[in-house]
């Protein structure tokens, strides 16, 4: 140990050690259930809370460093904990506490992995993440981002018995090494030829201006695969349903995060110029992810798969504000990226909580009746009301409507578009503006999305008569999501001091910071950059309306007689009613289908008036899978059975073959 | 943002005024629309008797009501309230505007609606789905476009906050931007969209296979259903008042003018008389279309809205 680092490093490293322990404990008592769920899970909750808060404590601090002894021989591993790790840790930290405390109630016995191995999968994933946050060299780096791919990897295919979970980790295995090898070939391009690959050495290494764009288009490639960009976004809405729920959560709020914490480490740190054509390629390429994430989310019936398409979105949504960051700082507006880029950190962290928040509330939900498919579903305010007021929070912030956490970043990004006409391009000051348009369609359809997720699973009448027994969450479940709503409106109502913290991560990166502009007016209004410009105020806004709801409910009681009645609903007056005529989840996605219908692929089987028995089946599927992936498997395969030509099966023509690569070599080595 | 006892008070009269006053512009619309199909028409004053009559009635609530459905009269209530109080109408002296700038306003509508559209879900009912289904179709397809039109008035003023885009259009020397003509007919089809108007919905309608709105409300009675009409008489206004705001805002005055009021009240009264006007004349030579040209009715408005922040960009900049 060459250099001892100042307390919040070394808090975070113990917090890694401590979640590395707990994952031996759970390896060594398999099979106490009762140890597993209510003492290590819990545990690991402690441990991320307390990492949280070093972070936090991190996040104003000079960067610290430190050189750990392990790895090989000459290369140890460099750790690092500077604004934007300390902020994504913060992340990692306050989001994965709620997951963990919710899984000590989550985790049943009787589920394909015996709960303490998959104690120890969670928290070898836990740790590979914050070990992926705080790696200051591409060796540490590579071996946290791969330990953290195995780790979900062996937690998706918890329920291995079943082929289509087996082939969902498949896939998510395959696209993460996809990714992987681009990230890999992106670090070796950025040191340089140097051969040193510590990110301390990155940085002092000037790339001329294309093998800079190389090591981008990397990065691009490689972290959206991980993030879920297009078109490498399939393993998605396949990997996510197929995982429990707090690993879909952990996934979903928290992994895809560290896939956009790469990107950021290396355009804006590792990089030192930023060409403005990156930008827009990042921003056209989230821009399509948003809206092709969200027009598939309005398209499924499974519950988890249309949170998977809805991450798509957001992720998509995150890579924009990236985008327009990167566009403002190749053109020195320093001020404008910053507010592009808080936007996007603002965004990362409001995904964070409210994804984790649903894909939570979903787990319950298939605990409590063992369905994923929205159409059996239905009513379940009235049987767990708890878990329907928390997920009504986060359908509202994800839905993007004030005074809630989602708003508040969407609206920075609205605004940091709005700054676009200052661009010197004179086609870009144009088309940015204009763009905005597709960000604000995906928004409008997330909330029709929402609308149908929550209405779907939560309102109407039970479409089942299985689902009268659906219990309300236990106590850990309880706490955990509860920890995450109070997150998703106090993120949303205090925007303020949330951007206050922030910009010591823009500082870092950019150099610039908003707070002094954005609390000009006090705590209470956010004027990203000045009042006169545009504000908002989520707390008068809130204020405002509950007094207002107050004010006329007293005003009704006041004056109106109260006399109410219960009867059948009326619905026009028809009387012979029955729970399946409401919508389900095709039926309300049914429009969606119609206006985009070129982006799907729709089959549809449909009864004629005959049928004595009549089936309705409809399967809307991918245009991607052909476009892109099954043209890319077909060349795989007519590459691999070029191989199998060499590959003849007989001792002597290997032997040939060695024999040739010998005189080869001899030949040129002479 | 100073806060002035003049602009406290202003902002307390305007947000009640327009909230009583709301039934009024539907009484009057409904007035117009009868005259210019020859019928004579219920009075002017036909709202409030309607909002009267169902607060003496006894509720009637369907079983599996949950607190949602219960709850949202008083949401979207509330959130009419705020729209109406950040809409500048006579002065732009509105200390609790600066809580809500453009963006938000859209934000209170989505709030407001995702609200009831909730609510319609949730007796379970095929109609209370289909309404809620339908409602979400076009606010999404109308939310862009109505967005296009605020980022266009918005990048004339530099501005997002409705008070600053009003005082920059009302205040300047007098021009006419290119770019504002093609937004007011977005806003136009907007409008008729958002509020339930011919030719995507029709507000007089309890035809099943064509409403919009009145299916997500149908189960809603008495106390309940006249805060919702109540409340859709809130927006409409407050919609009328911000295409105003928009593209008619001379006679508005800014802070410390008060001597400027009764003009500012006359031009807001007779700005306000012609929007119903037009309004029911527009209702009443258009037909109501199928649900599905409702995309490119809207689609429409949202190429009209881009074309107006280009043709800002292009001729204007």
């Amino acid at each position: 140990m060459s250099q001892a680092g100042p307390l919040p490093i070394g808090i975070i490293l113990g917090v890694i050690v401590f979640w590395l322990g707990i994952a031996l404990v759970g390896l060594a008592a398999q099979r106490r259930f009762r140890l597993v769920s209510q003492v290590l899970f819990p545990l690991g909750g402690a441990g991320a809370l307390v990492l949280a808060g070093a972070a936090f404590a991190a996040l104003g601090q000079a960067p610290a460093s430190l050189v750990l002894p392990l790895g090989l021989p000459d290369l140890p591993f460099h750790l690092r904990l500077d604004a934007l790790s300390a902020f994504f840790l913060v992340l990692l930290g306050g989001t994965s506490f709620a997951i963990s405390i919710f899984s000590a109630g989550y985790f049943r016995q009787a589920e394909g992995t015996p709960p303490g191995l998959l104690c120890l999968q969670y928290h070898m994933f836990l740790a590979s993440m914050a070990g992926v946050l705080l790696a200051d060299d591409a060796y540490l780096f590579m071996v946290a981002w791969e330990t953290m791919a195995l780790s979900s990897y062996f937690l998706v295919t918890t329920n291995h018995r079943i082929p289509e979970i087996r082939w969902a980790g498949f896939l998510y295995l395959l696209i993460a090494h996809v990714g992987a090898i681009a990230i890999l070939l992106c670090f070796g391009a950025m040191q340089g030829f140097q051969g040193d690959y510590t990110f301390a050495a990155m940085r002092q290494a000037h790339l001329s201006g294309f093998w800079a764009s190389v090591t981008f288009l990397l990065a691009l490639f490689g972290f959206g695969a991980k993030a879920g960009l297009l078109p490498v976004h399939v393993w998605l809405p396949e990997a996510h349903p197929a995982a429990p729920s707090p690993v879909s959560a952990m996934m979903s709020g928290v992994m895809l995060k560290t896939a956009v914490y790469g990107l950021l480490r290396v355009t804006f740190d590792l990089l030192d110029t930023q060409l403005w054509w990156w930008g827009v390629l990042a921003l056209g390429l989230g821009l399509i992810t948003a809206l092709y994430g969200v027009m598939f989310a309005a398209v499924q019936a499974d519950m988890k798969r249309l949170l998977a398409y809805s991450s798509v979105e957001n992720i998509g949504i995150i890579v924009a504000g990236v985008g327009l960051a990167i566009v403002f700082r190749a053109y020195g507006m320093n001020t404008l990226s910053a507010l592009a880029m808080t936007a996007a950190l603002y965004h990362c962290l409001n995904h964070a909580f409210f994804k984790s928040l649903l894909f939570l509330a979903t787990g319950h939900v298939l605990h409590a009746t063992g369905e994923r498919n929205l159409g059996k579903l239905g009513g379940l305010i009235h049987r767990m009301p708890w878990v329907a007021i928390i997920a009504l929070v986060g359908t509202l912030a994800i839905a993007s409507l004030p005074p809630l956490n989602g708003f508040v970043s969407e609206w920075l990004l609205l605004q940091a578009f709005l700054f676009s006409p200052d661009l010197p391009n004179p086609y870009l000051h144009m088309l940015i503006p204009s763009a905005a348009g597709a960000l604000v369609l995906a928004a409008a359809l997330a909330g029709y999305v929402m609308v149908k997720f929550y209405g779907v699973i939560f309102l109407g009448r039970p479409r089942e008569d299985k689902l009268a027994q659906a219990h309300d969450a236990g106590n850990w479940e309880k706490a955990g999501l509860l920890w995450l709503a109070a997150g998703c409106l106090l993120l949303g109502i205090f925007p303020v001091y949330v951007i206050a913290q922030l910009d010591f991560v823009t500082v870092d990166l950019i150099g610039r910071a908003l707070g002094d502009t954005a609390g000009k007016t006090g705590w209470l209004f956010l004027t990203p950059v000045a009042p006169e410009r545009a504000s908002y105020s989520p707390l008068l806004f809130l204020v405002v309306i509950a007094v207002g709801v107050g004010f006329t409910y007293w005003m009704v009681r006041m004056f109106y007689h109260g006399r109410l009645r219960r009867g059948d609903p009326w619905d026009c007056g028809y009387p012979a009613q029955t729970p399946r005529m409401q919508d389900t989840a095709e039926g309300f996605g049914q429009p969606i289908r119609q206006i985009f219908e070129p982006f799907f692929v729709i089959e549809r089987e449909l009864p004629t008036p005959f049928d004595g028995a009549p089936r309705y089946r409809m399967t809307t599927r991918d245009r991607l899978w052909h476009w892109v992936y099954l043209p890319v498997a077909r060349l795989a395969e007519r590459m691999t059975s070029l191989v199998a030509v060499l590959q003849q099966g007989r001792i002597h023509v290997y032997l040939m073959y060695s024999f040739g690569t010998l005189l080869l070599l001899l030949l040129f080595a002479r | 943002m100073q806060l002035t006892i003049s602009g406290l008070l202003y902002q307390t009269i305007q947000s009640l005024l327009l909230v009583l006053v709301a039934p009024l512009f539907l009484g009057w619309v409904n007035q117009c629309r009868a005259w210019f199909q020859n019928r004579s028409g219920p009075g002017l004053f036909q709202p409030y008797r309607n909002l009267l009559k169902l607060v003496n009635k006894d509720a009637v609530m369907a079983h599996g009501a949950s607190g949602l459905f219960r709850t949202t009269p008083y949401v979207l209530f509330a959130c009419m309230w705020l729209a109406a109080g950040i809409v500048p109408v006579l002065a732009t002296d509105l200390p609790y505007a600066p809580a809500a700038d453009v963006i938000a306003l859209v934000g209170v509508f989505a709030l407001a609606r995702v609200f009831l559209a909730l609510a319609a879900m949730d007796i379970g009912t095929a109609f209370g789905s289909l309404g809620a289904r339908r409602e979400m179709l076009v606010a999404f397809l109308a939310e862009p476009a109505l967005l296009m039109v605020f980022f266009t008035a918005s990048l004339i003023s530099h501005s997002t906050s409705l008070t600053t885009i009003v005082e920059t259009l009302a205040h300047r020397e007098f021009v006419v931007y290119p770019s504002m003509a093609f937004a007011a007919v977005a806003f136009l089809l907007v409008f008729l969209a958002e509020n339930a108007r011919i030719p995507v919905d029709n507000p007089a309608t309890h035809l099943e296979l064509t409403m919009i709105h009145e299916a997500m409300i149908l189960e809603y009675s008495a106390r309940h259903l006249a805060l919702i009409e109540w409340a859709v008489a809130i927006k409409l206004t407050a919609y009328t008042a911000i295409g105003i705001a928009l593209f008619m805002p001379w006679g508005v005055i800014e802070a410390g003018h008060w001597e400027g009021l009764p003009t500012a009240l006359g031009a807001f009264v007779a700005k306000l008389l012609a929007a119903g006007l037009g309004l029911a004349l527009l209702e009443t030579v258009s037909a109501k279309m199928r649900i599905f040209r409702a995309p490119e009715f809207l689609g429409t408005a949202f190429l009209l809205g881009v074309l107006g922040m280009l043709i800002r960009f292009l001729l204007e900049s």
